[in-house]
This record gives structure tokens, sequence and C-alpha cells, in this order.
């Protein structure tokens, strides 16, 4: 339903507008990275140190660690894991950053509703995390990794789904600070944990008790054991649920309910009015 | 059509400290109705209730129809606001803060690029369209910020201390601008000023101090409060002036550091009566007709700019800013 507020601009009350707002606040967010190319650059960096300073470091004194998988190639979907997890979260950094500069305050009284600023702001995210993963991806070849183009498309679909949870994450991290330094703070006590014990730099049997717990609890175990699952193979040791191996199928069903839940909170932490 | 704008005893407060207590009054369609007061009077977060970035602690507020906390949505798509503080994306070229905007407030492509090129010719901004904003002066980003907020010619306009670090020439044509909007599209406007003569814009002004409206009129109105001209007068004996005047004349003169004030109805009469009674001679007289700063100083017994200069409130004003910041949502 459109209807002439008589000033030109039309308003409307369906699904439509909130599109709109998704849309708009997607593309701003790629407009800046395309403006932005050093940082996407620079962005691949550290990746591809943890891949070549622990891959091919490791990779001889470690050996085989499953029947036709070096440490190198088992590193590879972990380091893909790491870099669409902490890209997907630092997205939730920008919205800090438009807080302290008031570009937030524009936003926050236009009509845009609430719902569509997070929801845009996540896509957004995703994109940046999504395009940086399937760049790690074109050195698969080197690593002597073979994907099948089918598992290529789930790895994208659980790529964006895993992308869209963590940058959710940062927004609703980013609704309840307000400066940069705060943001930082909860970066590293509590989210830079949970992204190194999510099993991305070692298997996830044999660990110790304390370390298996928390491997366990951590949400994004399943996401790095679903992304390494579908690069890797099954043959991949998994998390143990009471005597049960976990397979791709719990991996996604962990993802998903962790993307609802946090999309969720994000949205209703945005909404709250002062 | 009712009022514009109703607020009904809005209060606000930040923990313990009161913002806004109870202040109520409305607006007509295509007036300028401008809140004038000191810094932390409470003029800020008054506005922010009305445009919904901040809920009331109590009251109500109504702006083109609709209740600011049931449909903030439908508030939003009426209003513009243009803050003290900066809120462009200044990693963004003024082009695509204006195009974002349009966007965002459903105007059609053919209309917004129009428009976008009418409003940044009116702030002169035109040929700098393709530059990123972070290359701006403080002045031109105020100037883009303006054209923004009066993109989509929204019906009721918030100035928020708008012309703050503008030049006097950019002042003088965004008042001829919103002025010729105001006629065309009857927009209202609502402004918030703590400098006399830009409230002198408004046809209404709201008089507040300390989270309260203390007066509302026309400034001219208002004025009359303060009851004629004013007079200031210095003497050999300033103290034996003020027994002479209260005995011969009624008059209640008060000292302030350059010597006597006082009001009488008319001047031009009361000045030949006044220097051939006094018993000690004058050293000068001076009379003037009474201003917005007058009304303010008659009511509340301070001066506007006292009150800026004054470090408790300047402190006050940061922990509210401050505090407002850290609790948004």
């Amino acid at each position: 339903m459109l209807s002439e507020n008589g000033r030109g601009a039309t308003v409307e009350e369906t699904g439509m507008a909130e599109l709109r707002g998704i849309y708009i606040l997607w593309y701003r967010e790629v407009l800046r990275l395309r403006r932005d190319r050093p940082r996407l650059v620079a962005s691949l960096g550290a990746p591809l140190l943890f891949l070549v300073v622990f891959g091919f470091g490791l990779s001889r004194p470690m050996g085989t660690l499953v029947a036709g998988i070096n440490f190198t190639q088992f590193l590879f979907p972990g380091i893909i894991g790491m870099t669409v997890l902490m890209s997907a979260l630092m997205s939730g950094m920008s919205v800090v950053w438009e807080r302290e500069m008031g570009f937030l305050k524009e936003v926050l009284v236009s009509p845009l509703s609430r719902r569509a600023v997070v929801l845009g702001k996540a896509l957004g995210g995703s994109t940046l995390a999504i395009f940086q993963g399937v760049v790690l991806l074109i050195l698969s070849p080197f690593l002597e990794v073979k994907i099948p183009l089918l598992s290529l498309l789930w790895l994208l679909l659980l790529l964006f789904l895993i992308a869209f949870a963590l940058s959710s994450l940062g927004v609703l991290i980013a609704s309840r600070t307000h400066t940069m330094e705060g943001f930082q703070v909860i970066m590293n006590l509590v989210i830079m944990p949970l992204v190194f014990l999510s099993g991305i730099f070692f298997p996830l049997t044999g660990l110790p008790g304390w370390l298996s717990v928390v491997v366990t609890i951590n949400p994004l175990t399943y996401g790095v054991d679903a992304i390494r699952r579908i690069i890797l193979g099954p043959a991949v040791p998994s998390v143990v649920w009471l005597q049960h191996p976990v397979g791709l199928g719990e991996d996604i069903l962990v993802i998903g309910l962790l993307t609802l839940i946090v999309t969720g909170l994000a949205i209703w932490s945005f909404s709250r009015q002062e | 059509m009712p009022h514009i704008i109703e607020a009904e005893h809005l209060v606000k407060k930040f923990g313990a400290v009161i913002a806004v207590k109870d202040v109520s009054f409305h607006m007509e369609t295509g007036e300028v109705f401008g809140f004038l007061g000191p810094n932390g009077a409470g003029k800020t977060t008054t506005i922010n209730m009305l445009c919904t970035l901040v809920k009331p602690t109590s009251g109500r507020a109504l702006v083109c129809g609709y209740d600011v906390v049931k449909e903030p949505n439908k508030v939003r798509h009426c209003l513009a606001l243009v803050f003290q503080e900066p809120t462009l994306d200044e990693r963004m070229t003024a082009l695509d803060n204006l195009r974002f905007h349009a966007f965002v407030y459903n105007l059609p492509p053919k209309l917004a690029k129009q428009r976008i090129e009418e409003v940044l010719r009116m702030v002169e901004l035109w040929e700098r369209r393709y530059n990123l904003v972070r290359t701006f002066s403080g002045g031109m980003k105020r100037r883009l910020e303006l054209a923004r907020g009066l993109l989509h010619h929204p019906q009721v306009l918030f100035l928020d201390e708008p012309t703050l670090g503008l030049d006097p020439q950019t002042r003088v044509r965004m008042w001829e601008y919103v002025h010729e909007l105001r006629q065309r599209e009857k927009m209202t406007v609502f402004l918030t000023t703590h400098y006399m003569d830009e409230a002198e814009n408004a046809d209404r002004i709201a008089i507040i101090d300390a989270g309260t409206i203390i007066a509302l009129g026309s400034p001219e109105t208002l004025k009359e409060k303060v009851g004629g001209d004013l007079i200031s007068l210095e003497t050999e004996d300033d103290d034996k002036a003020i027994q002479e005047l209260a005995l011969k004349f009624n008059i209640q003169a008060v000292k302030d550091r350059n010597g006597l004030k006082f009001e009488v109805a008319h001047a031009n009469t009361f000045i030949p009566q006044l220097t051939s009674s006094l018993s000690m001679p004058v050293r000068s007289l001076s009379l003037r007709r009474p201003t917005l700063e007058d009304v303010f100083i008659k009511l509340t017994g301070k001066d506007l700019r006292e009150e800026e200069l004054s470090g408790a409130d300047a402190l006050r004003e940061w922990a509210r800013r401050h505090g407002r910041r850290d609790r948004h949502g």
C-alpha cells in the first residue's frame, strides 16, 4: 500500500519499507568497503600469517592427524572459520563508531525500523566476512585440498549463516557499548577466547577434560567443525555428545539456533528506547 | 486540524537529575516556535523526546497527530532534525549522504535527484558534492546537514542550535530558505537557541529555565513583560539616587556594575523630569528598547551569558550529555 503524504515522499506501511531499509543499510556497508580497498587487503594478512606460521611451521612435527590429512590441511578450514568469525564480529564496531561520529542519530530518527537497521548491518558485515572467506578458499589448490562444486555451494551457505550470527552478535555488543575501547575490551575478554577455543587450531578428540567441556559448550565450535567437515570430509574427529559423535546435521542445527537467538537479541536490544 | 505538536506534562529524569520537569505547550501548523534558555535548561532533552530519541519518564506528546511513544515510526516520517552535533557520515561524499537520506525517506529517484541539486545549491556545496565529508570545515558540515534535513520537505523541522558555528552570511541565507520553505510547504519549525537575535525569528517563544517553561508568547508580548523602556543611569552617588527614585517616582532601581538600571513606560517624557529632580550630578544616562535577554533576566534574575560561563553549570551540562550518550539505546 502506497499513499502520498503530499510532500513527494510516499509512506509505506508494508514489508516493502522494511526490505528497502535493510537494502540501503547493506548497500552502505558495501559501498564503504569498495571505498576502503586497502583495509580489505590488510584484513587478509593475519589469516595468511597464521596459516604459514602454524601450518607450515608445525606440519612436520605434528605429522598426519587423520589418514590423508596433514596439519596444514587440517588448519586451513579453521583459519577460514576464524577469518569469517572475526571479520563478522568486528563489523559491530562500525555501529559504535557511527554512534561516536553521530551518524547513528541520523539513522535512529529516520523512519527505518530498528529491525531493518540490525538486519541491514548484519547483512553488510556478513558480506565482508564471506568475501574474505572466499578469497582464502582460492588457496585450496596450493594445499592439495579438493572441494567439489556442490560442497562449495553448501560451504557458502554455511559461511553465510555463521557470518550472520556473528555480525548480529557484533551489533548486539555494540548496542550495549558506547565507546570503541569498551567494544575492544569485550572482544578481548569474551570473544577472543570463544574464537580460539572453538577447535580452530586443534582436533576435538583427546582433549583434557576441562577443555573438552569448554569446547563442547562453545557454539562456535560447531561452526568451525561444519566448515571442516565440508572441506575435508567426514573423517575429521568430532565433538561427542554423550557418546554420540556430532555430525554435520547437528553442527548446522546449533549454528542455526545461535543465529536465531543472537539476531533476536540484537533486534530487541537495539529497539529499546531510552 | 489539531495542533501539529502537543506536549502535555513532559518529564524526563536521568537517574536523580531532572532534565525536564513538567513541560506543556502546543504548536500551530506553519509557525516558528522557539525554545530559549541557557545551556542545560532542558531544550535538547525536550527535542529528543519529541523526535522519539528519548522516552519521556512521564507525560505525553503528539507530533503530527501521532504519539511519540506508541507510534514512533510515523512521527519520524514527518520530521527532520538538524542537531547541534554533526550526524553526517564523514567517510562518504556529500552526495552519498544526501542519497542515503533520500532513499531512507522514500523519495522517488527523479524527485530525489532534483531536490538534492536544489538543496546543495542552496547551501553552496554543489561544487563539493563528490568530496568526502571528512574534508569539510565545521561550517560546511552544518550547511550540508541543514540541506539534508530539508531534503524530504518535512512537516516539522527541528533546529537544535542551528547556527552554532555558522558565519553571519550563511545564517541569513539559511533563515531565508527556512522561511521560504515554510511558506511554500507549510512547514513548522521548532527552534532551540540561546542567541537572542536568532530567537527573534520565532513567531512564539517559550523561555525555559531549569527544566520548566517560565514564559510563553510572541517576542513582542514577552518584551512587554519588561514593562517599557530600559534606562541605565550613572550618578555621583548611586545609593542616594536609588532612594530618591523610590521616593519621587516610586521606581525600584537595581544596581549593577555600571550603575543603576530601571524601567519606565515612556522614557522620552520621563528623562527631562528625572534630570531636573535628582539632587546629585548625573554622569551618564542611556535608554534602550527591551530585548529578549532583558525578559530572561527579569524572569529568572540571571543573565543568559553568566549562566553559560558558570563552571558548575558547564560541568552539569557535560555530565548530562555524557549520561545521555551512555544510556543511549
